[in-house]
């Protein structure tokens, strides 16, 4: 009948690597749907030997940590691989990133070396938001009017219908700066956040429809919003470290620039 | 002077509309080269959604074939979504190319691919939003020459007043012709604007320029005749055939979107054209002859795609899969050649015979047998004499038996409805026919967990086929005799629970039916829905046929003829037919006798196999049917693998 998959079982995992990649430019309009997609073809492209799972589709064992927004750029997305075979880290940033469209762009790999999942490790996230036609007095006064709040109540539509959350509350920090050249003499202030991780997730949009309550700031264009990193929380310091530093340092291998 | 990208005001946009990755570009293996370094520059058109448009592989190939010239430059365009559609003009942002994002009015050319004609009315809208005038009469030196493509431009009379040109058959040649005598003139200083270009294209004999043909109507409504008004221009124009598909190994390296698309797989052309010789089959006839793609060329080409692109999937293209001299040696080959590499293998076009079941369980080595597509066609045997499908009930239960027993739990199988000849019983027919199709499975599993498909939609007649001259059934007798199948499928308990039923409403097809075999006074009706908001015919939830009927009835008031005057007439043999001026090499008395053998109930073989040169086109064309053995096999690759540690 054919009901069960003929052959051997797939071979085992032999190796586990983590890594950092980046969505870029106009890139950053991929969801991450679309990024999981090209990642498999990138894997198959590089040759990288991916365990498979057991069963009739067979899936290359991939586990994704929670991504960044269709339309949000990010420096700092995590991607862990379970592999059949060996590869030495570098060469395989090389390769899947050569394997990716410019703008997915592979940052760093590390072998894992420590215990616990990665996803454990992503803490919060520290986020750059460009705010072009915005001065940097409006937005401090918005800025200053969340942080005054304890909280603020704000609504997104999902799939699941209306929600509602509390955005301020995750918010640990939200500075504000200008931008060092504006183009076109159109001012642009830069929001900088940190916000932890919290279910459901609060994201940068939801700060600002915060604000938006608090403050009645309302950006003239769509701003641009970046992820610079996500990770394990200082929380004193706001401060996001980074979730490979355990195992590279297990590794005993030198941080990336 | 360069011309500048329109990505920075796009951009501004792409926040409020939907899935925003499909107008960004950047897609593994394409190509964005420096405006200056090339004197003839094409945009290349699919008239549809980039899902749709961006696998189709006739764009595919001539992205890749121009973009291999060092002065030829090519960059795709799609139709974009209405909420693009209104940003895009409410911020006077111009139709695109996704590759350098440069506006679609500053290319040379403009080619237009139309698999269909649905897609007529997007290519109004692409022209719009361009700055291109709608008119072709109303354009000057500074727009793009719009060059129509695809099956469609086989009668682009509809559209003739849109389109600058059109080429009919295999693009690969072609579009490198095209491309010298644009270079020429351009090296040439372009003399005499673009009356001499179009003059030059039109006297080369392969492209088809509509303003130098003019229609005369006779005061019935029916053409009189179409005559060149040039001295220079041909009388007809002919379709083009690339001979070697071994010399033509494209596309090389197909895109990979990032943006989910209808085909999530690669695809290699295993052979072009097809003799099997059903009537109803506009593909099928304008295609001929057959031309085989040879076993080492199909394994250098899986090998070269896969490692260029990383899909898990290949589906083995073409008209009739199976039909290839050497499918099984193919087959097997690639089946033990990626054996545990967790690469799928499929047979898109499958044909009813036991064979067929066998190739698919080849290429399913070892994975889930899911499904199989039969394509029957008529529900009785006296529909599918008339067809010329010539496939018996035996030869179908037999190979869903097999196809049962070797673990295929469900089988889809596709008809028509509204083919000539036909009454309510041959279509009453599909519901006893799919009924043996459960009992057979149900015998050879000794399991009811088996299931049968019937997917059903309403018979288009097309030009140059045997069936241009056919009336096409009314929605209205084409719709109910779709709900009298239903309600027989449903009434039988017992199978009614193992038979899925699918089926297309008459109504899209009218509209089909009217741009297929109109003429050019149709080019009235299609501004008029464009006009009045008509978009993406292809789609459900966008398509309207009462916009289509009341437009229609408006545009055509003046001329005498109506839409049942285009599609529920049958013509006459000494009918001028619009695209009689079009040269597909079939014979018109040939297709007008295989026309009365249908009529008859007579078949006609496949030339394949019993030489034949009745149709025409080898003759005609200066073509002959290409197929192997070639006696070769697929030998064994090594993987190439990342560095080990």
């Amino acid at each position: 009948m054919g009901r069960s998959p003929e052959g051997p079982p797939p071979p085992p995992v032999v190796q586990r690597v983590r890594f950092r990649y980046a969505k870029r430019g106009r890139l950053r309009f991929s969801s991450h749907r679309d990024f999981q997609r090209a990642l498999e073809r990138a894997l198959r492209r590089a040759g990288v030997p991916m365990a498979f799972s057991a069963g009739f589709t067979a899936h290359p064992k991939v586990s994704y940590a929670g991504a960044a927004a269709t339309g949000v750029a990010s420096e700092a997305e995590y991607v862990e691989l379970a592999l059949a075979g060996r590869v030495e880290p570098e060469a395989l940033r090389k390769a899947l990133d050569a394997s990716l469209p410019d703008g997915l762009d592979v940052v760093e790999v590390v072998e894992v070396a420590t215990p616990g999942a990665l996803a454990d490790r992503l803490e919060a996230s520290e986020w750059e938001i460009a705010l072009p036609g915005v001065d940097l007095g409006t937005l401090q006064r918005a800025a200053t009017a969340l942080l005054d709040a304890e909280v603020v109540e704000v609504q997104r539509l999902t799939k699941n219908g209306m929600r509602t959350a509390d955005a301020r509350g995750p918010v640990v920090a939200a500075t504000c700066r200008a931008a060092a050249q504006p183009a076109d003499d159109v001012p642009c202030a830069i929001l900088r956040l940190v916000v932890r991780h919290v279910t459901p997730s609060v994201r940068p949009d939801d700060v600002l429809a915060a604000m938006r309550q608090v403050a009645d700031f309302v950006p003239p264009v769509p701003p641009r919003v970046t992820r610079l990193a996500q990770g394990p929380l200082d929380a004193a310091a706001a401060v996001v470290g980074d979730p490979l530093a355990p195992d590279r340092d297990a590794a005993g291998v030198p941080a990336s620039a | 002077m360069p011309v500048a990208s329109v990505f920075p005001a796009l951009e501004a946009l792409l926040p409020f509309v939907n899935k925003p990755i499909q107008y960004v570009g950047g897609e593994l293996n394409s190509t964005v080269k420096e405006w200056d370094s090339a004197s003839v520059r094409w945009a290349l058109m699919y008239p549809d959604a980039y899902e749709v448009g961006l696998p189709n592989q006739g764009s595919m190939i001539l992205y890749e074939v121009l973009n291999e010239q060092p002065d030829v430059l090519a960059e795709r365009t799609y139709s974009v979504w209405p909420d693009l559609e209104a940003l895009m003009r409410e911020h006077g942002v111009p139709q695109f190319t996704v590759d350098g994002h440069r506006p679609v009015g500053a290319f040379d050319l403009l080619g237009i691919s139309f698999s269909t004609e649905l897609g007529y009315t997007n290519m109004l809208t692409a022209l719009d939003l361009a700055g291109v005038p709608l008119l072709a009469a109303d354009r000057d030196t500074s727009h793009p020459v719009v060059v129509a493509g695809g099956h469609a431009a086989f009668n682009p009379e509809p559209v003739a007043d849109f389109i600058d040109a059109a080429v009919l058959g295999d693009g690969e040649q072609a579009v490198l012709e095209i491309s010298d005598v644009v270079r020429r003139w351009k090296d040439d200083g372009s003399p005499g604007g673009r009356t001499e270009l179009l003059l030059r294209l039109a006297k080369s004999g392969g492209v088809y320029v509509p303003r130098f043909y003019d229609v005369e109507y006779l005061p019935d409504g029916r053409i009189r005749r179409v005559v060149p008004n040039h001295p220079e221009v041909p009388w007809r124009v002919a379709k083009h055939t690339v001979m070697d598909l071994d010399e033509w190994p494209y596309p090389k390296a197909p895109l990979v979107p990032l943006a989910e698309t209808v085909h999530e797989r690669m695809s290699v052309e295993i052979f072009r054209g097809c003799t099997r010789g059903c009537r109803f089959c506009q593909a099928g006839m304008i295609t001929r002859p057959v031309r085989e793609r040879s076993i080492t060329g199909i394994g250098e080409m899986v090998d070269r795609g896969l490692c260029a692109t990383g899909y898990e999937e290949v589906g083995l293209l073409s008209l009739s899969s199976a039909d290839h001299s050497e499918i099984a040696e193919v087959a097997k080959g690639l089946a033990d050649r990626y054996e545990g590499t967790f690469t799928g293998l499929s047979l898109p076009s499958t044909r009813v015979d036991a064979f067929n079941v066998e190739l698919a369980d080849e290429l399913a080595r070892g994975g889930r047998r899911s499904g199989l597509t039969f394509a029957p066609e008529g529900g009785s045997e006296r529909i599918r004499a008339v067809i010329n499908k010539m496939v018996t009930e035996d030869d179908l239960i037999r190979t869903v038996t097999t196809a049962y027993s070797s673990g295929w739990r469900q089988v889809k199988l596709y008809f028509m409805c509204g083919l000539p000849t036909e009454t309510d019983d041959d279509v009453l027919q599909i519901a006893a026919l799919a009924r043996k199709v459960i009992e057979a499975g149900r015998r050879a599993t000794g399991s009811r967990d088996i299931r049968c498909t019937v997917s059903i939609g309403g018979f288009v007649p097309k030009p140059h086929t045997p069936f241009q001259w056919a009336a096409q059934l009314d929605h209205e007798t084409t719709d109910a005799r779709l709900y009298k199948l239903r309600d027989a499928i449903r009434a039988d308990r017992g199978y009614a629970k193992a038979i899925g039923f699918r089926y297309h409403d008459g109504k899209p097809g009218i509209v089909e039916g009217l741009l297929s075999r109109g003429d050019r006074r149709v080019g009235a009706v299609i501004r008029a829905v464009w006009e009045d908001g008509g978009r993406f015919d292809g789609w459900g939830e966008h398509f309207s046929f009462d916009r289509w009927m009341a437009c229609a009835s408006a545009a055509l008031e003046d001329t005498g003829v109506d839409v049942d005057w285009y599609t529920t007439r049958e013509r006459a043999q000494t009918e001028v037919l619009p695209w009689d001026h079009l040269d597909s090499g079939l014979d018109k008395e040939w297709l007008w006798e295989d026309w009365q053998a249908a009529l008859a109930g007579g078949e006609v073989e496949d030339c394949r196999w019993t030489p034949c040169y009745d149709c025409g086109v080898c003759d005609q064309m200066g073509t002959e049917i290409q197929v192997g053995p070639t006696g070769r096999t697929l030998l064994p690759l090594s993987v190439v693998r990342v560095a080990g540690a």
